[in-house]
């Protein structure tokens, strides 16, 4: 089986001499749901971003069979759809069913064309009543599904999300597991929220100062590093309600 | 903030709401010029442009007064010169020069207020304006409210940490620097996010817009019996 991703010692510092990616390895296979664990700057949104070229490093990447390189970014942008932590930051056209436009148009597609990609991407997310409103006229939840729209109107095979639950209410992320659970790309999910990542991903890997340190499944993972709110020591959990 | 009223006239449904956002612009443009021109003396004139002008604002369902109010922005500067006709002698023309410029910016608010701003911006670029500026005043006008409820927020943060506003002027004017620097940081970081989410979804640096307006007949009849009636009034 040929991997969607395939990642091969791949090192990156930024302007300042931070080391933020030192020789990661790694492969997304079809079908597969990720979830990146790790702490605040240990380099899993600067990996992500080598994914579609927007940042580049040291390394080999392949997308999709095309090895990523200055002929090959329209292609492999058309193969990953990204959608970043901040919705405002996506959604920076006018109206929804503008931006939700844009990268079909980016793509190739005439406007009758994106329009259509569009409506039946707003269709997907359950957010076709919104088509003609301006973004900040949606709550968090809203813009979270019309920035996915955005990037499921570019057809996609592989989703990178970077940690799309956050600013969601409670009811909000529930609706979001739904929505991911059912479409069939493979996923690549950024978050600290392990509940979130045990409903969706099918394996972690764990970032750890600029290096993939582990994989495997959620729960070994999420054990191994000690990685959720339980990990608190047990005088320090539910300690405010046994006060009063 | 006269943006979020604006935005919030500018979804009404009124005949004049429905109008192609040329045939709006164009018509405005033809008030502008007729009330440019319009002699000092040449009262009546003025008195018919204005009853036309609260007629269409009457028409569009727009609060008469608050948009009467708000036109009042251009009085600080009309006024200064007005004075200074008055004073010079020529107490019509400065009469003129103050109603002149108060009627163009109620004009102006009427269209802004009965078109959305992604409409007329479409409608100036299909008009021949420039793509570049189009879409810098489209930016702007998005992210406008994201820096605005970023403002609002550290406003908030610093009034939650003073004590006694009355003894902390000094410090107020450095919090409030403080805060305008950093807003412009975030603001900047914030550009940089806007570019990466573009990048990711195949932008190439060059714009592809929807582009759905539709000139109609009745757009056509709209555009042409307001500039009738206003040249028609103008030369009588």
């Amino acid at each position: 089986m040929t991997p969607l991703i395939e990642v091969r010692g791949l090192h990156f510092q930024y302007e300042d001499g931070t080391k933020a990616l030192d020789g990661v390895d790694f492969t997304l296979d079809p079908g597969e749901t990720v979830a990146l664990f790790g702490a605040n700057g240990s380099g899993k949104t600067t990996f992500v971003l080598h994914l579609n070229g927007i940042l580049r490093g040291q390394g080999d990447i392949t997308v999709c069979g095309m090895p990523l390189g200055k002929e090959t970014l329209p292609a492999v942008r058309s193969k990953i759809g990204m959608v970043f932590q901040d919705s405002d930051e996506q959604l920076f056209m006018p109206t929804v069913l503008d931006d939700v436009a844009f990268g079909p148009l980016n793509l190739g597609s005439t406007p009758h064309q994106a329009i259509h990609l569009a409506e039946a991407a707003l269709d997907q997310v359950g957010m076709q009543h919104a088509s003609g409103k301006a973004p900040y006229h949606l709550s968090a939840g809203e813009k979270k599904r019309v920035a996915l729209a955005g990037v499921l109107a570019m057809n996609p095979e592989i989703l990178v999300l970077d940690e799309p639950n956050t600013f969601l209410d409670p009811p909000g992320q529930s609706n979001l597991v739904h929505l991911l659970k059912s479409l069939p790309q493979a996923k690549l999910i950024i978050t600290h929220d392990t509940h979130f990542a045990a409903a969706l991903a099918t394996r972690a890997v764990f970032f750890e100062k600029g290096k993939l340190v582990a994989e495997g499944p959620v729960d070994e993972i999420v054990q191994r590093f000690n990685w959720r709110y339980s990990a608190l020591p047990a005088d320090l959990r539910y300690s405010a309600q046994r006060r009063f | 903030m006269h943006h979020v009223h604006l935005d919030n006239w500018s979804r009404g449904a009124s005949p004049l709401h429905a109008r192609d956002p040329r045939a709006k612009i164009l018509a405005l443009l033809v008030f502008l010029i007729v009330l440019a021109t319009t002699p000092s003396n040449a009262a009546l004139t003025l008195g018919i442009d204005a009853t036309l002008l609260i007629a269409g604002i009457l028409i569009a369902g727009l609060p008469l007064g608050n948009l009467l109010l708000r036109a009042m922005v251009v009085l600080p500067f009309s006024l200064t010169f007005g004075v200074i006709s008055w004073l010079a002698g020529d107490r019509l023309r400065a009469l003129a020069l103050v109603e002149k410029s108060y009627l163009s910016a109620a004009a102006v608010l009427l269209i802004v207020g009965t078109t959305s701003l992604p409409a007329l911006l479409s409608g100036l670029e299909r008009m021949g304006a420039p793509r570049v500026l189009v879409l810098v005043a489209q930016f702007i006008y998005r992210y406008l409210f994201v820096i605005s409820e970023q403002a609002q927020h550290m406003r908030l943060a610093a009034a939650s940490r003073q004590g006694d506003p009355r003894f902390h002027r000094k410090g107020r004017f450095r919090a409030a620097a403080g805060a305008l620097a950093v807003l412009f940081a975030r603001s900047y970081y914030r550009a940089d996010g806007i570019h990466r989410a573009m990048l990711a979804r195949a932008f190439t640096g060059r714009f592809q817009l929807l582009n759905s307006l539709r000139f109609r007949f009745s757009d056509g009849v709209f555009l042409l019996a307001a500039a009738a009636f206003l040249i028609l009034v103008r030369v009588q």
